[in-house]
């Protein structure tokens, strides 16, 4: 399928592909590796998204930890992931293995299911395995991402962003389902839960080693000539990169400004007064919207530049920040703010790396994804203890006033920062130029 | 690289390979966890001799249900009371908190008279943690683990109420009390209180606060509804028989399985002491006398929980009262409280301070 599209877009000598100018045709194929990337993400989020989901109900009531203990066990892990991330990214772009990188990845996070189960009850041998699990998710986002890029027609970049985080997204919602109804199938059998979530996410490594091109394949369109520069010098090579540098800033500034989704769910059931026992279906709703939205979205993004609906995207935020601060109560207001966030999910998230593809070396797509993902989070954790800061000193309402003004204040400067390159005149909807001034 | 074809066969077989080993795995569980729930009718809380009551957490027939054994000692234990994730039991009325299985986290509250027959019921959100009855059987409390109260996800916070027996008076959160501390009125939206123990008068009351990290004893007047802290790093409090002193766990370094070290508080000197017990204990201690405690602890050889007891003044040695136990409560026959010594281990002092 892809085959032919590669043929209409056309290949230069070098083995980047060059602009077809976006022909109708090209626009309506999402490449196979895109399918099968999906399908691994599908397969894996069940896998982990099963024990997440069980996971604080196994400490309290299988183990019997007391779990105002455990918070420690969640702590250290934010770091870790984003040294890892940026690690996985330039390893992949170093030796061009994308593949073996991101199937590491898979494989570590779907053996430390099996750390689970043998840890039993030790707090080490728990914490050991969550951070396997976070260490494989780390390793393998960003060549995953690279992959993605690499083997889409740059003109449906935000398309393909699109398929990929609508069927993950319906694996993370699939997981939960599946591991209560097995815990409810076993009379809480929490072993049994670990152990599918293991075959699980074995079955998606297979998949991945099965279906996903590797190194040389003809699927991967765009593939560099020789092996990427050193991790410093890749990194000051990016920063570099005016264009690239611009988006890394923007994401960074506008994660600095998102405060964390708990937050939203918590504000909602303030606001609502539910009982918190139904909290935990609050995410499922924003993950509902953002899969029906996902392709949408991509699509539109790359008809009308990917900056329109990014930006659009935090003005959705926005949005739930406004509905949250004003006098609209109960069905509508539940409604609107999970339709909103799972909108601003959808226009942001894979849409932001299908910015990104074009404005990065072909060699350095897995790095400059991982700096920019790592940037981002960086963001949002500044983002959750500030917010949490003004929350504990002023409270709820004034915090979420704040962050308001802070979101509206920096979306002006962030489209500045986005504005297209001056070569295209800033006039819409011309698709972004790939970047191929090599490092 | 192998031919797609090859690719495909070998994943179809290694899926089926890996459905079957799921689906073996989950069915033998299943089949393994199948309990046989049968009550005994003639199962109640009091009998001619002082009982131990608990949770038993021994496999096969009444693992999760309420056994008793003779309280002066003695292995028999006779199963068949209510299922319980926490119970306790005093002056005539049990306390027994059930988790509702699934999501959303919710429990019951079931408060259950001497024959061990429902009276009420009460629906709550969250995890059991603790259940405790003063000694007259009138007031009950209860601590239940419950997540998504704090913007930080992962995190659990506690809710604690208390319910009047007598007057059914209901408070589901006690969080709302006025609270004093460092002698002024604190405010704060994430405090967070556990653990509670009755006075006989049924009104003074002491218990957990949790607030900025750092956790404080107080102590509460049901009557006015106003609580102060006493001291920092006490929780799970106690109060002895006499009135004066409170068992509780201390923090004792950061991290691990369980942190904390049990103690006993004068209330008069506000001195603490250490007791024998070394190994961590996360219970709330249950006092069989005036000179000892009982608590629980995670099992040896895979256990999941055994009951020990040690000395209240520090002496002593730990002492293994029930193997396969949680959730200890004493009751002596008859409504009244009569000073009976349950211990066969009777050297040492005898005076009751």
């Amino acid at each position: 399928m892809y085959l032919a599209s590669s043929r209409e877009t056309g290949r230069r000598p070098d083995g980047t592909a060059a602009r077809s100018g976006g022909t109708p045709a090209a626009r309506s194929r999402v490449a196979g590796p895109v399918f099968a990337l999906g399908a691994v993400s599908l397969v894996t989020d069940i896998s982990s998204e099963m024990v997440t989901a069980v996971l604080p109900l196994y400490f309290v009531v299988g183990l019997g930890l007391n779990p105002l203990q455990f918070g420690f066990l969640d702590g250290l892990h934010n770091g870790v992931t984003a040294l890892v991330r940026l690690a996985g990214g330039h390893a992949a772009d170093r030796r061009q293995c994308h593949k073996l990188v991101a199937g590491g990845g898979y494989a570590l996070s779907a053996l430390s299911r099996l750390g689970l189960l043998l840890a039993g009850s030790s707090t080490g041998g728990i914490g050991a395995a969550l951070t396997a699990d976070r260490v494989g998710k780390g390793v393998r986002t960003a060549p995953r991402d690279a992959l993605i890029s690499l083997s889409s027609p740059p003109e449906a970049l935000g398309r393909s962003f699109g398929v990929h985080r609508a069927m993950d997204t319906t694996g993370a919602l699939l997981g939960p389902l599946a591991a209560f109804a097995l815990l409810w199938a076993t009379a809480e059998a929490y072993d049994a839960v670990f152990v599918v979530s293991f075959c699980v996410g074995l079955l998606g490594v297979l998949l991945f080693w099965a279906l996903v091109p590797g190194r040389g394949s003809p699927e991967l369109g765009r593939t560099a000539a020789g092996p990427g520069p050193p991790p410093l010098r890749a990194v000051l090579c990016l920063l570099g990169n005016r264009r690239f540098a611009r988006l890394l800033c923007a994401a960074s500034v506008l994660g600095a400004v998102t405060v964390g989704d708990a937050f939203v769910y918590l504000l909602l059931q303030r606001r609502l007064g539910f009982a918190t026992s139904w909290f935990p279906l609050l995410p499922l709703g924003t993950a509902a919207v953002f899969l029906l939205l996902a392709v949408p979205l991509g699509r539109l993004a790359d008809r009308t530049g990917r900056r329109i609906p990014y930006l659009y995207g935090h003005g959705a935020l926005l949005a739930v920040y406004l509905l949250l601060l004003g006098p609209v109560g109960g069905w509508p207001l539940l409604c609107g703010a999970l339709l909103l966030h799972g909108a601003f999910y959808a226009a942001t998230d894979g849409v932001l790396m299908a910015l990104a593809a074009p404005a990065l070396p072909v060699g350095q797509q897995a790095g400059g994804m991982a700096l920019l993902q790592t940037g981002q989070a960086l963001g949002r954790l500044l983002a959750a203890v500030g917010f949490g800061a003004a929350w504990t000193l002023w409270g709820a309402h004034t915090a979420l006033v704040l962050a308001s003004a802070h979101l509206a204040a920096v979306l002006v400067p962030a489209a500045l920062l986005l504005r297209p390159h001056a070569r295209t005149g800033g006039r819409a909807p011309v698709p972004d130029e790939p970047e191929e001034r090599p490092c | 690289m192998l031919s797609l074809r090859v690719r495909i066969a070998a994943l179809g077989a290694a899926t089926a390979v890996l459905a079957t080993v799921a689906v073996v795995y989950t069915v033998r569980a299943a089949d393994s966890r199948a309990r046989t729930a049968t009550a005994s009718s003639a199962f109640g809380l009091h009998g001619a001799q002082p009982r131990l009551l608990f949770r038993s957490t021994r496999d096969g027939t009444g693992e999760g249900r309420v056994a008793w054994m003779p309280g002066r000692g003695g292995a028999r234990r006779t199963t068949g009371g209510p299922a319980c994730d926490r119970f306790h039991a005093a002056g005539g009325t049990a306390l027994c908190l059930q988790r509702r299985p699934g999501l959303p986290l919710r429990s019951y509250a079931v408060v259950l008279d001497e024959r061990l027959r429902e009276t009420r019921r009460i629906p709550l959100d969250g995890i059991p943690s603790r259940a405790r009855v003063s000694a007259s059987g009138r007031m009950l409390s209860w601590t239940l683990f419950a997540a998504g109260d704090s913007y930080n996800q992962s995190s659990f916070s506690t809710r604690t109420g208390i319910l009047d027996a007598r007057t059914g008076h209901l408070v589901k959160n006690i969080e709302s009390i006025p609270l004093t501390l460092g002698g002024r009125r604190y405010h704060s939206p994430d405090v967070n209180y556990w653990g509670v123990t009755f006075a006989a008068d049924d009104n003074r009351f002491y218990a957990t606060v949790s607030t900025k990290g750092a956790t404080h004893l107080v102590e509460g007047d049901r009557a006015k509804w106003a609580a102060r802290a006493l001291r920092e790093n006490a929780e799970c409090p106690s109060l002895s028989p006499d009135g004066h002193r409170l068992a509780f766990k201390k923090k004792v370094r950061d991290g691990g399985r369980a942190p904390w070290r049990l103690y006993v508080l004068d209330l008069r000197s506000m001195r603490e002491r250490p007791l024998a017990e070394r190994r961590g204990v996360d219970d709330q201690a249950l006092w069989l006398d005036a000179r000892q405690v009982a608590y629980a602890l995670p099992g040896e050889d895979g256990r999941t929980s055994d009951i020990w007891s040690v000395r209240a003044d520090g002496s002593g040695a730990p002492r293994l009262r029930v193997r396969d136990g949680s959730s200890p409560a004493l009751v002596r026959p008859g409504r009244s409280r009569p000073a009976v010594t349950v211990d066969a281990d009777q050297r040492g002092e005898r005076t009751v301070r």
